[in-house]
Parts: C-alpha cells; sequence; structure tokens
C-alpha cells in the first residue's frame, strides 16, 4: 500500500463490512500509482469490483492514473432532488393516480427504450451539451443548470472517444429510468434540522417532493467495457502490476487516460441530458394525474449530484495546493460554503447533498463541509449501501408480497419487472439513518432534511 | 442440472461455471447469461451468428468473449438459444450462435445483465472438466 486506507463508519455499521471483501477493496485501490494522502470509504461501502461502492480515491495530475473501474460501469449515476407547491394534504387521496400516471408516462424498466430516438449528430449534440442539450429542446428551463454539479455539463466532452457500440446502446435511451437500483420517488418533507439552510434551498414540511435516481444506461456501461477493455491491455504494456485486473488504469497525462475522461465527460453528459427529461416528464405526469399546470404545480430542481465520476479538481494537501483526479465511486461531492465552483446561491450555504435511503423509506438533503475538503477531498456518502446480495434479498423475500409489505408502510410501489421489487427489499440495505449520522458525526457534510417516501417507480 | 450457479455478492451477480471440456465450459457461460436474461423456451434458434474473440489469457478470452455475448442482447437486441464453441485456444476462440432477434410480444427479458467483471474472474481445470467463476454487473 501507497497511502493508508480510512473507513469512515460505526461499530454497527462496521460489523457488517467486514464480512464482504470491501475493507480488501480499499487496500487494493491505496496501491495504485499516485494516490495521495488516503484510500478512503463512506460509511454506506460495499463489495464492488475494483474499486469498493463507497470509494474515494484521489490521484496526483503528475504521476497519477484514472481508472475507468473507478468510475463505475454507469458513469455519472446520481440523483436528483425537485420541490414542488404541493403539500401532503393534496396528494394523499391521489396516490394511486399519482404513481399511475408516473409508470405510464416515465419509461422504465429492462432496457426500457425511451420516447426519443436520436440521430447520430443529434446524440453527438447530448454527449458535448449534457443537460444544455436537453434544456435547448424544451426540457426544463434554463434556471435549472444552475442547481447541478457543473451545471449539468462537464467539459471536454469529444464523442470522438465514444465507440460506435456506445452510441449505439444510448441511441434510444436518453430519458429512461432503467432497472435494478434506479427509480423515481414521490417523498414528502418530514423533518427539518437546518432551519436557515432549509429555507435557502427552499425546503420546508409538508412539502411534496420527488427524487430521480438513475444514469447514462446502456452509453455509460459501453464506455466503460470498452476503456477496460482497453487499459487492461495498456497497464501490462506500462508495466504497472495491479493487484485486481478490474482496475485497469492509465497516467492521466497519457493519451489513453486523457482519452478516457474525454470518453467519461461524454457519458456524464448523457446522464445529465438523461436526468433533466425524466424530470421534465415527472413534472408532466403529476400534473396529469392532478389535473393542474405547471404554474400551480411549481416544480423547483433543488440539486442533481453524481455518484459514479472522476473529477480533476483543487485540493490543499499537506498545506500545499495540488491538481488531483478525485474518483468518487457510489460516492457524493459535498464542497463547503465558499467553495469557487459553486454558483452564487450556494456560496452561503455549501453545496447540496442528496442522499436517498433504500426503497420507500425515504432520503437525505445534506450540505458540504469544510471538513469535508480537509479529511475526504469534498466527499461524502451516496446511500445505504447494500448489505445483502440480490440472490439472499430474494431469498428472504419468498413468499411475501412486497409490494403490500410496502403500502402498510405508506409506500404505493409500481415495478416494471418482477424480480426487482425483491431484490431490493429495504432489510437489503444498511439502516440510511445510521448511514448519515456517521457523515454527519464526522462533520463530512451537514444534515438539513429528511423526507420520506410515499410513491415509488421502480426500474 | 444446470451448468452455473449463482454465488453472493452484494451488489452484483456471481457465477460459477462447469463444463466438461474448455469448449463446453465456455458455452455454458453464454447460456447461463441468457438463462438468466430472459425465459429460453420462448425463444427460437431461426438465426446463426458467428463469433470470434481474442484474449491475452483463458481469463481474458472469457471476458472477452462474454463481452461479445451481452452485446448481442444489450448492443444488437437479440436472444441467444443454443450455442456451439468451434474452436479454442488459450488465445482465441470460435463460436456459432442460434437465436432471434428479441420481440416484446413474444419474449420476456426477466433480469437485465449490464456488464461482465474481471474482478476475482477465473477459469481453471477441475476434478470433473473446467470451471469458471465470473461476477457481472446488474
Amino acid at each position: 500500500m501507497r497511502v493508508p486506507g480510512i473507513i469512515y463508519a460505526s461499530d454497527k455499521l462496521m460489523k457488517a463490512m467486514g464480512k464482504d471483501e470491501s475493507p480488501k477493496q480499499v487496500a487494493n485501490v491505496a496501491q495504485l500509482p499516485g494516490i495521495v494522502k488516503h484510500s478512503l470509504a463512506m460509511p454506506d461501502m460495499h463489495w464492488g469490483y475494483g474499486f469498493p461502492i463507497g470509494g474515494v480515491a484521489a490521484f496526483d495530475i503528475d504521476g497519477g492514473i484514472v481508472s475507468p473501474g473507478g468510475v463505475g460501469y454507469d458513469i455519472n449515476c446520481g440523483c436528483r432532488l425537485a420541490v414542488t407547491s404541493l403539500r401532503r394534504d393534496e396528494i394523499r387521496p391521489q396516490m394511486a393516480k399519482i404513481v399511475n400516471a408516473l409508470f405510464q408516462h416515465v419509461p422504465s424498466g429492462v432496457g426500457s427504450r425511451g420516447a426519443l430516438k436520436l440521430s447520430r449528430s443529434e446524440e453527438k449534440r447530448v454527449l458535448v451539451e449534457g443537460a444544455r442539450w436537453a434544456v435547448k429542446n424544451g426540457y426544463g428551463s434554463r434556471g435549472d443548470l444552475e442547481s447541478m454539479e457543473d451545471g449539468g455539463c462537464l467539459p471536454g466532452a469529444d464523442p470522438e472517444a465514444v465507440s460506435e457500440r456506445a452510441l449505439e446502446r444510448g441511441k434510444d435511451q436518453v430519458g429512461t429510468l432503467g432497472s435494478g437500483n434506479h427509480f423515481l420517488e414521490v417523498e414528502i418533507v418530514e423533518e427539518i434540522f437546518d432551519r436557515d439552510v432549509a429555507s435557502v434551498l427552499g425546503i420546508e414540511v409538508g412539502q411534496v417532493a420527488v427524487m430521480i435516481h438513475s444514469g447514462s444506461r446502456g452509453l455509460g456501461h459501453q464506455v466503460c467495457d470498452d476503456y477496460l477493455a482497453k487499459l487492461v491491455k495498456h497497464v501490462d504494456k506500462i508495466g504497472i502490476k495491479l493487484p485486481d485486473r478490474q482496475l485497469a488504469c492509465a497516467y492521466i497525462q497519457s493519451p489513453e487516460g486523457q482519452q478516457y475522461l474525454t470518453a467519461m465527460a461524454c457519458a456524464a453528459n448523457y446522464a445529465w441530458a438523461n436526468r433533466q427529461m425524466l424530470m421534465h416528464w415527472t413534472g408532466e405526469a403529476l400534473e396529469k394525474a392532478l389535473g393542474m399546470g405547471p404554474r400551480e404545480l411549481g416544480m423547483r430542481l433543488v440539486y442533481d449530484v453524481c455518484h459514479n465520476i472522476a473529477k480533476i479538481e483543487e485540493h490543499i494537501v499537506d498545506g500545499k495546493k495540488m491538481t488531483l483526479c478525485v474518483h468518487r465511486k457510489g460516492a457524493t461531492r459535498a464542497f463547503p460554503p465558499g467553495h469557487p465552483a459553486l454558483p452564487q446561491k450556494f456560496r452561503k450555504t455549501g453545496q447540496p447533498v442528496l442522499i436517498p435511503g433504500d426503497m420507500g423509506t425515504g432520503s437525505y438533503v445534506l450540505v458540504g463541509t469544510e471538513k469535508s475538503m480537509e479529511m475526504t477531498f469534498g466527499s461524502t456518502c451516496h446511500g445505504a449501501g447494500r448489505v445483502l446480495s440480490r440472490a439472499a434479498a430474494i431469498k428472504a423475500s419468498k413468499g411475501r408480497s412486497i409490494r403490500r409489505e410496502m403500502e402498510d408502510r405508506g409506500v404505493l410501489v409500481m415495478s416494471a419487472a418482477k424480480g426487482t421489487l425483491a431484490e431490493e427489499i429495504p432489510e437489503a440495505y444498511k439502516d440510511i439513518d445510521e448511514v448519515v449520522n456517521v457523515v454527519h458525526g464526522a462533520g463530512l457534510s451537514r444534515k438539513v432534511a429528511r423526507l420520506r417516501a410515499v410513491g415509488c417507480i421502480k426500474g | 442440472m444446470k451448468p452455473y450457479t449463482n454465488f453472493n455478492h452484494t451488489a452484483d451477480l456471481g457465477l460459477a461455471i462447469t463444463g466438461a471440456s474448455e469448449e463446453k465450459l465456455f458455452a455454458n457461460a453464454a447460456f447461463a447469461v441468457f438463462d438468466i436474461l430472459t425465459d429460453l423456451g420462448r425463444v427460437e434458434p431461426r438465426e446463426t451468428r458467428r463469433i470470434l474473440v481474442e484474449g491475452d489469457s483463458r481469463e481474458d478470452l472469457l471476458i472477452n468473449f462474454l463481452r461479445e455475448i451481452l452485446y448481442l442482447y444489450n448492443g444488437e437486441r437479440w436472444l441467444l438459444k443454443e450455442i456451439r464453441v468451434i474452436k479454442i485456444d488459450q488465445k482465441a476462440l470460435e463460436a456459432e450462435a442460434r437465436g432471434e432477434p428479441f420481440d416484446e410480444h413474444k419474449h420476456e427479458i426477466c433480469k437485465e445483465i449490464k456488464a461482465v467483471t474481471y474482478h476475482q474472474a477465473e477459469v481453471r481445470k477441475s476434478p470433473d472438466g473446467w470451471a469458471a467463476r465470473v461476477i457481472f454487473d446488474v
């Protein structure tokens, strides 16, 4: 190991973590060239491939590496939270209608294809412009762009770095939720922890909100896969010894490293366009179900975060300013108040951080802190994190009606695929309150609000 | 008995595959993917596809092969019903797959398998022939 590993956890969480291979993965990442300070893991850590899920690692731009496996297959998988002018009591009698409308109107499920089929030239524009492309084409408004990491568009995206296969997979999936752990949830703001910040973010108790969790779909997967195949060969050539081939990488400054970052930016931009369109259709579905116009609904984006990404950022390391490539694999950026990357409206609050829980539990809104800059390269957790394997979850849900159980908890659930609900049962995940309390307690981010789910569309 | 079993991986799908010969092992791995992905009873072997892959080692070959197998559905929306490995050595493989294009009125997709990973991938000789372990992203 070139640097020590640090895992943020509570005693309870650590017990579950010790059972899988994720601590070993933290150690593996610590062996990669150019890693700075620590190989980190957030309290939602679990066994991934290559990096652990919940892993954060930063590499010196000079002499350090970038790894597609450190970003993951679903490049810029992330989530966004939008609030509405609706109150809990207004939607309670309409919930069945709302969940049905969302299910009908927002494409979801295995290999879901969207309402849109892009020509190659239009698809390439999506890759370059990200959420801006979506706004230009009538999905949402310009004001939304401010409330996304990097304004919903990473610079330096060049579609030339993206394979024909990836473009083929992406041509009809923009504006689709996908399957697995991706979801669209209707939530109610239940508790406010920081009144001042919540008021700046426009969040109040009793308000109806929507959380969307999706990524770059087949296109992102193909980009990751293409570059893994390429870099597995490349590492042999340049003589980097890896503890796990899934950690295949290239020096950031090498042509191979730059080409991956270029392709990764394309996939990240695709994901932002995707979530922007999903939000637009969510708004339309709610309007239809409730028989109201956009003004009455008053849907407004709070923020949009990435969970799987590598970014070139400046950080202070041992008192020295360094340019680093920060990998967040199942982790969220959490920049503090005053950070220059934040738009004016978040300069005082710090960057909003969105943490979705397990199916039907709800979510947290946090904000970034100075401490996260010092300790974790401005990063925090990304969700509850799995504790049961999918196979174990299916076994545990045998003979149960998960849909009914969720209904008893006050959450209406619909899913496109038969098996998804069983795989995604709440006990398959860690306790979201416990995870969030760790990052709050460690000062990596600060609690602002907690939301409770009332309706959920699963892919 | 099926030529594969699931092993537990927290977030994803781990498969342990067996085969009497190396050819059979690779064919069984492709079969496993589509057996999990769809109801094979509804897929007919109406078309033939040829698959050629190369690799630096047996593991590398298996992963490159499964990449092509996954792309049949993920990229081309084509479902595999049966597969025969015609030729295999440590560096290259030639196979012939039979199946048909996905038709949403006829076929069902039970589970999406998004990618094959290198993490802990293994191909080895076993007392009964050959065995492999692979983790997929789902």
